[in-house]
């Protein structure tokens, strides 16, 4: 039985895991728009030139300033 | 649909033609005006957004969504934006800034296709400058990053604009602070909450199975203290909302309901921490967690449903956001937030003092019917003090503002309570009288059940203690007035009928007789021909068509508006107007170029001492007099609203119907034929009249609904228990009313009355269901066998239901009654006047 004495923190390291990715979801926003990326993915069928967005987007590194 | 267009014939006034629908936006468009690629455009600016999107690249626009686009007004321009770059402005709208990067977040009231979103989040291809721009479709709004050192703010929003996506920069925008991060707290707490509860129902199941039967009970020690432990986060974190709410409580001595549920997390982990470090058992801790668990679960889900539902509600758009403020000799528009004392600013005719100022120059004539609710204007002079919120009812005025302008001030003005008329908000009252009781009921009832369990199963009494507490949560009653009542308003809402406030349909369900004006109400002057009659047949030339033009400009009577319109469309000069002076219900007057200019009722003329013929004239008769000399007559045709007549006769039998009108008796016969023989028709009515006129039928016991000009009837509308102004646009804002209308919809006004009694009968019935809901709830409660974690899946879930229930029941009645919105454009919804368009 003693097994369990490495069991049972293990179990939690592994949950404490889980919830720090979570938590690393929750304040990075992925939880605050959940309709939009549903609609995105229908309109993005590769007319868009992703090239060209990213060459555009120079805000990336500033991406979660707020 | 019929498609007919408005072509200006040489003649200068308006005629109807075939046409076909514009490619962009669907509007009507007279054929080879504007032509590009083989396609038909009802406008320049519908036809430069198809090249620009083209061009691009980007004419999948026009493949995917659903087909509804907004019609583009060309012309729009930036100029209009300026005032966005203003430091201090651009600072209030702008959410980061680093000199090399600039984020700003609209709202886009449009939005509303799967081809909008794809669109904005293309805007980089269409403006070198732009960066990333992201939609929050459910928010309508679109964040947009840019460079600033290549396009100004001004320019990313007039783009947004010549796409027809206006941006919607309300007062509230500018005063709303950072949108705070209480959804992700929400998300946190819950997740807290879920990870404790499964890692302490992972130790309590085995206990349940047995296991220290074979282990001894050092693994039930151990066991208790880890869930102890894992309880800790859940009592800081998951439970915070229900410290803050009754920390709150304790301060402002009033008992919200989020109480009795601390009380009840409080008793299960005392308890479970007692019986823990005292060696007796393992506790609630798994109870603990997943209670809270699924509290949170359900006010994540309440939030939701809320915002939905909340989504379109917003009627509070009406004020100007923009004004002229005077540098040197030279105007320029500002937001308003940016108006500082000392600033001198130029008011016209109708529009807003926004603060408290000085006057400089011009006739000041304010009507403060919007603050005090007295609707007689005052006469200011030179040097008095205007006081924020009054209206200019002359000429234009110049200003100097002597204090800072309060938007919240203004904003409010609509719901001052010196313009709330008898209080019909028997709901909202009875909802507050039971919460402020229902507490204590609560805490009764549950001390009573647990006092009654302890002596035979002291483990009992504490389940029936918590989950009475939990289930009893009157939330669902709470919520079933102000949801259903608060839809309904957004189901008018979308059909351009804004009430001041939900309570008005409490209100609407009670009118038992309807009193109409004629004028602008059941007639529409915004589809009949003008024609011109002068005097021995004479045309008007330029310099008097010009002079007419001005002073009728200044005036925001139907009639008027419709003789400005219509000579509009000449290229006239623009001359100076000085002495405006608008006779309610008679006429106006102003001096142009040295000659005095008088137009309105023919009788108001001759009273004036004008020497005016008598002549039949189909329509509305404006006369005008230049000096002292008639100089001939506009006929407006008006016509009757389609459908008025189908309105009149439903409502002839459920209602006492009654007609007003400051027009001569010329058309009775007409009317009579409308309103049936019974209902009580009187013309040559002065705003007087038909103030006393709804003053006796509220005598004789009458609940009275009128419908009028927001202006011109200002004193009838505000006598009435319901006033309903009706407006040619939105814009043009009454305060003495309880419900503003877009003129199209007056033909529905029997479907709105309809409609209100419909859905007081749903409040009633939502009230019952959540009433039987509770009391069900408790007495399982308080007899101990339902466990708290199910209280706390049934609580959340009575109050979704009921709301919805309560609004799904809103919407069927809406299309019961023939209210629903679904014709709408979603273009002309909502977006908000930064311009007096009469200029």
């Amino acid at each position: 039985m003693s097994v369990i004495l490495i069991l049972i923190p293990l179990s939690l390291v592994v949950a404490a895991l889980f919830l720090g990715a979570f938590i690393w979801a929750v304040r990075g926003g992925q939880y605050e728009d959940t309709c939009t990326p549903s609609m995105r993915v229908l309109a993005d069928d590769g007319t868009v030139d992703v090239k060209a967005a990213k060459a555009v987007d120079f805000e990336n590194n500033n991406g979660r300033s707020r | 649909m019929e498609a007919t267009a408005e072509i200006t014939t040489a003649s200068g006034f308006i005629e109807r033609k075939e046409a076909i629908a514009c490619f962009h936006c669907g509007t009507a468009c007279v054929p080879g005006r504007h032509l590009k690629a083989g396609r038909e455009f009802c406008c320049a600016g519908c036809q430069t957004v198809f090249e620009l999107l083209s061009d691009a690249g980007l004419d999948r626009y026009y493949e995917i969504g659903d087909g509804v686009r907004a019609r583009i007004d060309a012309g729009t321009g930036t100029e209009n934006f300026r005032f966005l770059d203003n430091p201090e402005v651009r600072a209030r709208f702008v959410d980061f800034d680093d000199g090399q990067t600039t984020r700003v977040t609209f709202r886009l009231p449009n939005i509303h296709c799967l081809a909008c979103v794809w669109l904005l989040e293309n805007l980089f291809r269409l403006m070198p400058g732009v960066g990333k721009s992201t939609v929050h479709f459910p928010r309508k709004q679109a964040v947009i990053t840019f460079d600033p050192n290549t396009v100004r703010l001004s320019d990313v929003a007039a783009l947004l604009d010549s796409l027809g996506y206006p941006p919607e920069l309300k007062l509230s925008d500018l005063e709303k602070p950072p949108v705070s991060p209480i959804t992700r707290r929400m998300w946190l707490q819950t997740g807290v909450a879920g990870f404790a509860f499964g890692n302490t129902m992972l130790f309590s199941i085995s206990i349940y199975l047995g296991l220290d039967s074979f282990s001894g009970p050092a693994f039930l020690q151990l066991f208790g203290i880890l869930s102890l432990i894992l309880s800790i986060p859940v009592m800081t974190i998951s439970a915070r909302e229900y410290w803050v709410a009754s920390w709150r409580a304790l301060k402002h001595r009033q008992i919200p309901i989020e109480v009795p549920i601390a009380f009840g997390i409080v008793a299960i982990w005392g308890q479970s921490a007692w019986e823990v470090l005292s060696g007796r058992g393992e506790g609630y801790f798994d109870s603990l967690a997943g209670l809270l668990f699924f509290l949170n679960i359900g006010r994540i889900f309440q939030q939701k449903t809320f915002d939905r539902l909340a989504f379109d509600r917003d009627y509070r758009s009406f004020f100007p956001l923009s004004v002229m403020r005077r540098q040197g000799d030279r105007e320029e528009r500002v937001a308003l937030a940016q108006v500082a004392v000392g600033d001198r600013l130029t008011i016209r005719h109708g529009e807003l003092v926004p603060a408290d100022a000085r006057l400089v120059s011009g006739a000041g004539v304010i009507d403060y019917s919007f603050v005090t609710g007295e609707a007689e204007p005052v006469a200011r002079e030179l040097g008095e003090i205007l006081h924020a919120g009054g209206r200019q009812l002359g000429g234009a005025i110049e200003i100097e503002t002597v204090k800072a302008v309060n938007q919240g001030y203004l904003t409010d003005l609509w719901n001052q309570d010196a313009f709330r008329k008898i209080k019909d908000d028997t709901f909202g009252t009875l909802t507050n009288v039971y919460s402020r009781r229902f507490t204590w009921i609560i805490l009764g009832v549950a001390v009573v059940s647990a006092l009654g369990w302890m002596p035979f199963d002291p483990s009992r009494g504490l389940k029936a203690f918590v989950s009475v507490l939990i289930v009893a949560c009157p939330c669902a009653l709470a919520l079933a007035a102000p949801f259903t009542l608060g839809s309904a308003q957004r189901v008018l809402a979308r059909r351009r009928i804004f009430l001041r406030n939900p309570e008005v349909i409490e209100t609407l369900a009670k009118i038992d007789a309807v009193v109409f004006d004629k004028t602008g109400t059941l007639t529409s002057t915004g589809t009949g021909d003008v024609h011109w009659m002068g005097l021995l047949g004479t045309e008007l030339d330029d310099e008097e068509a010009a002079a007419v033009r001005a002073v009728a400009v200044q005036s925001s009577h139907p009639l008027a508006r419709r003789v400005a319109d219509a000579l509009g469309m000449r290229s006239l000069a623009r001359v100076e107007v000085t002495g405006f002076r608008e006779v309610t219900g008679c006429g106006v007057e102003g001096v142009c170029s040295g000659v005095r200019v008088r137009m309105g009722s023919a009788a108001w003329l001759r009273q004036e001492g004008v020497d005016v013929p008598e002549v039949t004239i189909r329509g509305s008769r404006v006369a005008v007099a230049r000096g002292a000399l008639f100089r001939g007559d506009f006929a407006v045709g008006a016509e009757v609203r389609p459908e008025a007549d189908r309105m009149l006769r439903e409502m002839g039998g459920r209602y006492e119907l009654a007609l007003l009108s400051g027009d001569n008796e010329r058309e009775r016969e007409r009317f009579t034929e409308l309103f049936g023989s019974g209902a009580r028709l009187h013309f040559n009515q002065s705003p007087l009249h038909k103030l006393g006129f709804i003053r006796d039928l509220q005598a004789s016991g009458r609940r009275v609904l009128m419908a009028g000009d927001g202006l011109n009837d200002a004193g009838a509308l505000r006598q009435a228990d319901v006033g309903v102004a009706v407006a040619e646009d939105v814009a043009s804002f009454s305060p003495a009313s309880d419900v503003i209308l877009q003129a199209g919809e007056v033909p529905r006004l029997g479907a709105v009355l309809d409609f209100s009694g419909r859905v007081v009968r749903v409040v009633r019935i939502s009230f019952l269901v959540s009433t039987a809901y509770n009391l069900v709830g408790l007495a399982i409660a308080a007899s101990g066998r339902l466990s708290p974690i199910v209280c706390a899946v049934l609580m959340p879930l009575s109050s979704v239901s009921v709301v919805l229930v309560a609004c799904g029941l809103t919407e069927w009645v809406a299309r019961r009654a023939g209210v629903t919105g679904e014709k709408t454009n979603p273009t002309a919804v909502e977006s908000v006047p930064t311009e007096d368009k009469s200029r």
